[in-house]
């Protein structure tokens, strides 16, 4: 005998701590099963396109650390080599280096944030604290240099706001030294906890063609076990000169791009990240990192498209000179914009209690999904 | 691995009319111009045929292109009267690792462009951004709504504050109540 039911609907958001930030989600539920998912998003818009009509090109740039902001460097750079390209600029190897050196330390710290709130949202706070215990270390590395802990306005058009600090050198080799360990027990406390695999293997399950079509990037795409870095696939600055490791889903807990690999992807990316500051720490070049910023930003009329890999994935910024001072347009295609799309499809026929999960392994930032 | 040159040879082969042009002046990336009502066979042939296979939409973006006559207002505002709206695509084939942007321009009175949702599923919410804050409607989208801006928005705005993004964009004096100009 069939009981007849009716299906709930029900609100998730969007002042929830594990939406991570204002997002609503429109959950129709069957007792606690999910039919079907809805994300609301706006609440954090703040038309940043609107706002960089408004700017010239360099003062746009604290507004881009605000997008995603617990990845700004990654965010300085992309629009720095986008305007870049439409003035024509070739930036010093000294800056190059500098670069790379703090997108990637940025990048451990963006994943810190990510891998300890997903173990966070369900259950595990542990690995939270030691986290971000850890992420400090990189933020006063990075405070010492340019005096910010998160929105840092540190790369410019051209160069960088300021010269690394004299420490930085021996802190980041001490850091880098000292977490390689942390990393191990990262892995002991969550990565192979049991209760973790319980609740992360086999959730949320993204088959390869949906990651594509939906056009999926970072570790979402990667845990779906596609091989696709734009550090690899499509090189910008100086990452063709270093020797990394893709890391990918491989379904070593359950199936190949559930939940489980999304998080391992991450801690697999932090270790090459070390590796990449290992490789650029003891080169980097004399020079000046100023001596490339123009004094006058007009580029000529024209646009120009720009991407990196930003810890979420792929960040774009399109930029369209009228041949003025101030850029005419940017858009910004934002990887948690295009990512959170694929949660509908995800979350069809999970628990209530899996989106949080499945949120978690997507790892959202609603500055830069309504921008 | 193909040119643009090549790539707009070919579209201009298949379909004629509906390609309009090669911008090359541009100095960091050659766009083809297309027509915006064909624009939706135009892409499935860039994804599906074998010597283009574009299979990533990296970018939607909608446009203002502000091309149009500005009348001057009373109040000393512009608004905008004839032009365009763009739309511009800009493609990447990760297996034959070459890229291309397209533009398609529609009458800023009537912006029609067909929608490329079903061809690259990840153009849904770009559309419906650029529908938003450009005021761009994109034909046979499925779920064509307001995405950053609120659902009412049009309920308590004139006409001409519908759009942010367009360039004679006003802010409208309340929202709700709330007053907007701070």
């Amino acid at each position: 005998m069939s009981l007849k039911t009716e299906t709930m609907v029900l609100n998730m958001g969007p002042q929830h701590p594990s939406t991570h930030g204002v997002l609503r989600l429109e959950l129709e539920i069957e007792g606690e099963l999910v039919l079907s998912v809805k994300p609301h998003l706006g609440y954090l818009h703040r038309c940043f396109e609107k706002h960089s009509e408004a700017m010239q090109y360099n003062q746009v740039v604290p507004y881009t650390d605000r997008l995603d902001y617990l990845a700004s460097i990654g965010n300085n750079l992309g629009y720095a080599i986008a305007a870049e390209k439409l003035l024509g600029i070739q930036v010093p190897e000294r800056v190059e280096y500098i670069r790379v050196i703090m997108a990637e330390l940025q990048r451990i710290a963006s994943h810190m944030v990510a891998l300890g709130s997903n173990g966070a949202d369900i259950g595990a706070l542990t690995p939270f604290l030691y986290l971000f215990r850890d992420r400090e270390h990189i933020l006063s590395i990075i405070e010492e240099t340019c005096g910010a802990r998160m929105l840092y306005n540190y790369i410019w058009i051209g160069g960088l706001s300021h010269d690394i600090h004299p420490d930085f050198v021996r802190k980041t080799k001490e850091f880098v030294n000292y977490f390689k360990p942390t990393i191990v027990e990262l892995d002991n406390l969550l990565s192979y906890n049991k209760i973790f695999i319980e609740r992360t293997a086999n959730i949320g399950v993204l088959p390869v063609d949906t990651a594509i079509n939906f056009g999926a990037s970072g570790p979402t795409l990667r845990g779906s076990g596609i091989k696709f870095d734009l550090r690899r696939d499509d090189p910008y600055s100086i990452y063709d000169r270093f020797d990394f490791d893709i890391p990918v889903g491989k379904g070593l807990q359950g199936t190949v791009g559930d939940c489980w690999d999304r998080y391992y992807v991450r801690v697999r990316e932090m270790e090459q990240s070390l590796r990449i500051i290992e490789q650029a720490i003891d080169h980097i070049p004399e020079g000046d990192v100023k001596a490339a910023i123009p004094k006058r930003i007009k580029p000529p009329k024209g646009t120009a498209y720009a991407r990196v890999e930003n810890p979420r994935g792929d960040l774009g910024y399109f930029i369209i000179s009228d041949g003025n001072t101030n850029p005419f347009r940017v858009k910004v295609r934002a990887p948690s914009f295009v990512n959170l799309e694929i949660l509908g499809e995800l979350c069809k026929g999970h628990l209530v209690a899996d989106i949080i999960a499945i949120l978690g392994s997507i790892d959202i930032v609603l500055g830069e999904v309504d921008r | 691995m193909m040119n643009a040159e090549e790539i707009y040879n070919l579209l201009k082969e298949k379909f004629g009319e509906a390609v309009i042009g090669l911008e090359k002046e541009n100095p960091t990336e050659p766009i083809i111009t297309a027509s915006p009502l064909q624009i939706h066979k135009i892409s499935e042939f860039l994804r599906d045929n074998d010597q283009l296979k574009f299979d990533s939409l990296m970018c939607l973006s909608g446009v203002d292109d502000a091309n149009g006559e500005k009348i001057k207002e009373e109040d000393g505002s512009e608004i905008i009267k004839g032009g365009t709206l763009s739309v511009y695509y800009h493609l990447h084939s990760v297996s034959l690792k070459h890229k291309i942007t397209l533009k398609v321009s529609a009458p800023r009175e009537e912006p029609k462009v067909e929608s490329v949702e079903n061809v690259w599923k990840c153009a849904d919410w770009h559309e419906r951004e650029a529908f938003d804050l450009v005021g761009i409607v994109f034909l046979n989208h499925p779920d064509l709504r307001r995405i950053l801006m609120p659902y009412d928005w049009d309920e308590f705005s004139e006409e001409i504050s519908r759009h942010p993004l367009r360039k004679d964009y006003k802010n409208p004096e309340f929202y709700q109540g709330m007053k907007i100009p701070y």
